[in-house]
């Protein structure tokens, strides 16, 4: 450490060479983050909040055989290691011939993911809203759609919030994954950028520090929601 | 107009309702009564389908259900719409203010446009004596304000029957008033109700007739004056001197 801190600080060849490395990393890191990171976030998030509400569905349901096929797909993925069930998807899937591109191998693996476990979120939400609202729906005629629509998920949305961001915020890291699957998000990129000059501990640093400012961006926004919604309750 | 034949129905085992027959004239008001777990509850839930009875015909106006055989979804849909429902515990949607409460089922389920809808609620909602609180969220009024809403939110689907299951006794006593009176008002205005409540003075002053409903039966239907004064039924003698 001490030895880290005073070669850089020591040789003034080696600050100027690190400051370049900072700053010419910056722009690749910022744009792979831009570019990769945050759109697979938000693409995988909407794709497994409706796993998730059609998982939540389906197990509150009374049909037998889709409280099964929740329960199965969710234990499954919650027992497995989502590396693992990435490199099944990118890797192991073309040995039957389905060749699936990084990108959407990373989509589909994460949305898996995200769809099981906020499935869980969601199941608790819905029933956490009392049952009088649904016969308030019904009673003006409102159908079952049109009750859950309208008047349950709202609901269920302003309880689910804080567990919802959290998930949220946790996929924004877990997307770094993706670079194990040849995905050039921001952590990939980092990886080569630290592959050709040797400065690990700057480069991630660096990669460190985009990620903690976006996740701090993002717990403000969470913040900000919750104010608004509070009206209601 | 409202008709109810041999109503039965069953939890598990638990039979609640043991044959409900019952007739309401267009325009009356029909006050039921009855112990706790008489089943008044379940017979008013079984007039919205938001109970499937076990056996029985119910019919209002020309439309008729008969629950002993399968009864298509499609029919309990369009029954349901001609009667409302006021709850005990009002279950206004939390999330939408007085004004979109009442113009939810109207723009929702009747397809009305939005302009008209909003008026239309916007007057109903002065009828109950709320035109001054109709983007107050249901948070920011108190139990009788809520309960009117409640109300007015069941009068927007333009119902043939109104149904009231102890709409006051979730209320403090100096509440109960003024839902009460909008209930009378309504009632003098000719509109068809099937009103479940204790509160006796609204039975002798607004009701065409009472009915002592016990162990799931009708045991006894008369005019408030001879039910509350001269009951024939020692059932309901013993439970009017009971609440009295
Ligand atoms: N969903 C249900 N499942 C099982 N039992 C039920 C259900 N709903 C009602 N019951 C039972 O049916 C009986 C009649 O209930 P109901 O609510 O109709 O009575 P009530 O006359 O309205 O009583 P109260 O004056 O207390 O409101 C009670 O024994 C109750 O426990
Ligand atoms: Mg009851």
């Amino acid at each position: 450490m001490k030895m880290y801190l005073s070669s850089i600080f020591a040789d003034p060849e080696r600050t100027a060479r690190l400051i370049d490395i900072a700053q010419s990393s910056f722009l690749p890191l910022l744009k792979g983050a831009i570019f990769y990171t945050i759109p697979l976030t938000i693409i995988t998030f909407i794709v497994g909040m409706v796993l998730a509400i059609v998982t939540a569905l389906a197990r509150i349901s009374h049909v037998r055989i889709f409280q099964i096929i929740a329960r199965i797909y969710v234990s499954a993925i919650r027992g497995t290691p989502l590396l693992v069930q990435l490199f099944i998807i990118f890797y192991g899937l073309p040995t039957l011939g389905i060749i699936i591109d990084s990108y959407l191998a990373a989509v589909i693996g994460f949305s898996l993911s995200v769809g099981a476990y906020t499935s869980e979120i969601i199941r608790a939400a819905i029933l956490s809203t009392p049952k009088g609202q649904w016969e308030a729906g019904y009673s003006i005629g409102m159908s079952y759609s049109q009750v859950l629509r309208r008047i349950i998920l709202p609901q269920a949305a302003r309880v689910s919030l804080p567990p919802l961001s959290n998930s949220f915020i946790s996929l924004v890291k877990d997307t770094s994954l993706a670079s194990l699957v040849l995905v050039s998000e921001m952590f990939r990129k980092a990886q080569e950028i630290a592959a050709s000059n040797y400065e690990f501990l700057l480069v991630y640093s660096e990669a460190a520090l985009i990620y903690w400012v976006i996740c701090f961006i993002l717990s403000v926004i969470q913040q900000m929601l919750e104010k608004k919604l509070d009206r209601y309750v | 107009m409202i008709s109810i034949q041999g109503l039965y129905k069953q939890f598990g085992k638990l039979e609640v309702l043991k044959g409900i027959d019952l007739e309401v004239e267009k325009g009356n008001v029909v006050v039921v009564i009855g112990p706790s777990g008489s089943g008044k509850t379940t017979m008013l839930r079984c007039l919205n389908i938001l109970e499937t009875p076990t056996k029985g015909v119910i019919s209002i106006e020309s439309q008729t259900l008969d629950f002993s055989g399968t009864v298509p979804k499609k029919n309990i849909a369009a029954f349901r719409r001609l009667t409302g429902m006021v709850f005990q515990s009002y279950n206004l949607f939390p999330h939408k203010t007085a004004l979109e409460n009442v113009m939810e089922g109207p723009v929702i389920v009747k397809n009305e446009n939005k302009e008209s809808a909003r008026k239309k609620a916007q007057t109903l909602l002065e009828k109950v004596g709320l035109g001054d609180k109709i983007d107050y969220y249901p948070v920011q009024l108190s139990g009788g304000q809520q309960q009117r809403v409640g109300i007015a939110r069941a009068l927007a689907m333009d119902p043939k029957v109104m149904l009231f299951d102890e709409p006051t006794s979730a209320l403090d006593p100096e509440l109960v008033g003024e839902v009460l009176k909008v209930m009378k008002d309504l009632a003098n205005e000719g509109m068809t109700m099937i009103v479940v409540t204790h509160e006796m003075r609204f039975a002798r002053e607004a009701a065409d007739e009472v009915i002592f409903m016990d162990q799931g039966v009708v045991v006894e239907r008369n005019k408030p004056e001879e039910i509350f004064t001269n009951p024939k039924e020692e059932r309901t003698r013993k439970f009017l001197n009971m609440i009295q």
